[in-house]
């Protein structure tokens, strides 16, 4: 019994298939209680208003878009390892709800910085290294959706997405050195964590674990489809050659 | 691995006139600019480091898929595949070969375009020697996605796609030093963008053939 057992299609759908309700309720619950609790049970922050509750959204989703990056990696790096395919196409249902996440952090971020900042975007490295996170999303989807064969597919796209890794941590320093260069020292500093009041607390810690349930559940729905329509493939090749 | 660079530059030069094109694209870029943003030269000075070193990326970019696609098409890089050099130094032969086509050129024609955008007059040294520098950076990761997209029927736009976002730290630091020393800051001001454009430079050409020869063997299979 090792957790390599899972990596065998049949065992991977018969447990995923046994976790997803499970997973999907959680994540319901955490979601409702994190964001409600947070909406409409916390005090206005003094200085920002009504506003800074969109931290309850904004930070959730902007973790799990790099988190969901590092899962791609994992499972790229298993693929080249170990030749899992429910690995291949992990990774390949992830992609499309990591840039979402990616826009929704995008979005949210744009919708409080405009009475805050008095802006929607600012050239900040935080914001600039989204936005290039979200292009490396874009290519990695393309390519997949580019290469014909699904194997084929799956090795480009877990070469792109090892080297695309390291390219997007030298972005993310390069664009702080960046704007240090244009710019005095960041005054947009986005980094709520460290500043976040107790009250606040809470619910944001269950508004993240909503997010993650979130991420997790798609993601088990999104494999599962892959993995029926990669088994729905197989059986229409072997309709044509009989 | 000399054969290899000598057959490219012939064939760069001779067939299809893949050589002139980038200069070219290079050129419209820094004509064009103008027309967008005006003619005032204090406009064109205060921006003309960076357009440089835009037009000099795009122009680079433009080339990307022919440094596989057509040795894919004939068969060659099969033999070259099976040939005794390994396919790593294949790649960073063809890496090679397409800086000295592309990256050289646009290199020396960057300072010719500089007096068109109204450079500043100590830009020029900096410009042309970051372009020296970054360009072989931007054609070691160009030959990675060109490997990555070869056995694709139209990879074209979908190299551009995945081979930007690589760019962008190569383009952070080299149009930097560019900027910096248009400013007219010495080389105490922009040395730290300086060693790290040539830490990038350095660091691609190592590990990326790598990269590059693993892609180019799964399209291969």
């Amino acid at each position: 019994m090792s957790l390599w057992e899972y990596a065998n299609p049949r065992k991977f759908m018969a447990l995923s298939g046994a976790v997803l309700p499970f997973a999907a309720a959680g994540t319901a619950i955490a979601l409702v209680v994190g964001l409600a609790w947070g909406f409409f049970f916390t005090p206005e922050d003094y200085r920002q208003g009504s506003t800074v509750k969109i931290i309850y959204i904004h930070v959730p989703s902007a973790m799990v878009a790099i988190n969901c990056w590092l899962m791609m990696l994992v499972a790229s790096l298993v693929w080249l390892i170990r030749r899992h395919h429910v690995s291949a196409l992990a990774a390949k249902a992830a992609a499309p709800i990591g840039a979402t996440m990616t826009v929704i952090a995008l979005a949210t971020g744009a919708i409080w910085g405009q009475p805050m900042w008095g802006t929607w975007w600012a050239w900040d490295p935080r914001l600039t290294s989204f936005l290039v996170l979200f292009l490396f999303y874009l290519g990695y989807m393309a390519l997949w959706a580019a290469v014909d064969n699904p194997d084929t597919a799956a090795e480009l796209t877990s070469v792109l997405c090892i080297v695309g890794s390291v390219f997007a941590v030298l972005s993310r320093y390069a664009l702080v050195f960046w704007n240090q260069g244009l710019h005095q020292g960041a005054s947009l500093s986005l980094d709520k964590e460290e500043n976040v009041a107790d009250v606040f607390y809470w619910p944001l810690l269950i508004a993240i674990a909503g997010f993650v349930g979130l991420f997790v559940t798609l993601l088990l729905v999104r494999t599962r489809t892959e993995v029926r329509a990669r088994r729905l493939q197989a059986l229409m090749a072997r309709e044509r050659m009989g | 691995m000399m054969a290899l660079i000598a057959r490219d530059l012939a064939l760069s030069v001779r067939a299809g006139g893949g050589f002139g094109l980038a200069l070219a694209f290079f050129l419209i870029v820094v004509t064009l600019t103008p027309f967008a943003v005006g003619p005032e030269s204090a406009t064109l000075s205060t921006i003309a480091a960076g357009i440089l070193w835009l037009g000099a990326l795009l122009a680079c970019l433009l080339s990307l898929d022919r440094i596989l696609a057509l040795d894919y098409e004939d068969g060659a890089l099969e033999l070259l595949a099976t040939a005794p050099i390994p396919l790593e130094g294949v790649a960073a032969a063809k890496a090679l070969a397409h800086w000295i086509t592309t990256g050289l050129p646009l290199t020396l024609a960057a300072p010719a375009f500089g007096v068109l955008l109204n450079l500043p007059a100590p830009g020029y040294v900096w410009l042309t020697l970051s372009l020296a520098i970054g360009t072989p950076a931007l054609s070691v990761i160009g030959t990675f996605g060109a490997a990555l997209t070869v056995g694709l029927k139209r990879g074209g736009l979908l190299l551009s796609l995945i081979v930007l976002p690589l760019y962008v730290p190569t383009l952070i630091f080299g149009a930097e030093v560019a900027r910096r020393g248009a400013e007219g800051q010495g080389l105490a001001g922009l040395s730290t963008p300086f060693a790290l454009l040539g830490g990038i430079t350095l660091a691609t050409i190592a590990l990326l053939p790598f990269a590059s020869a693993a892609a180019i063997r799964i399209n291969l299979r």
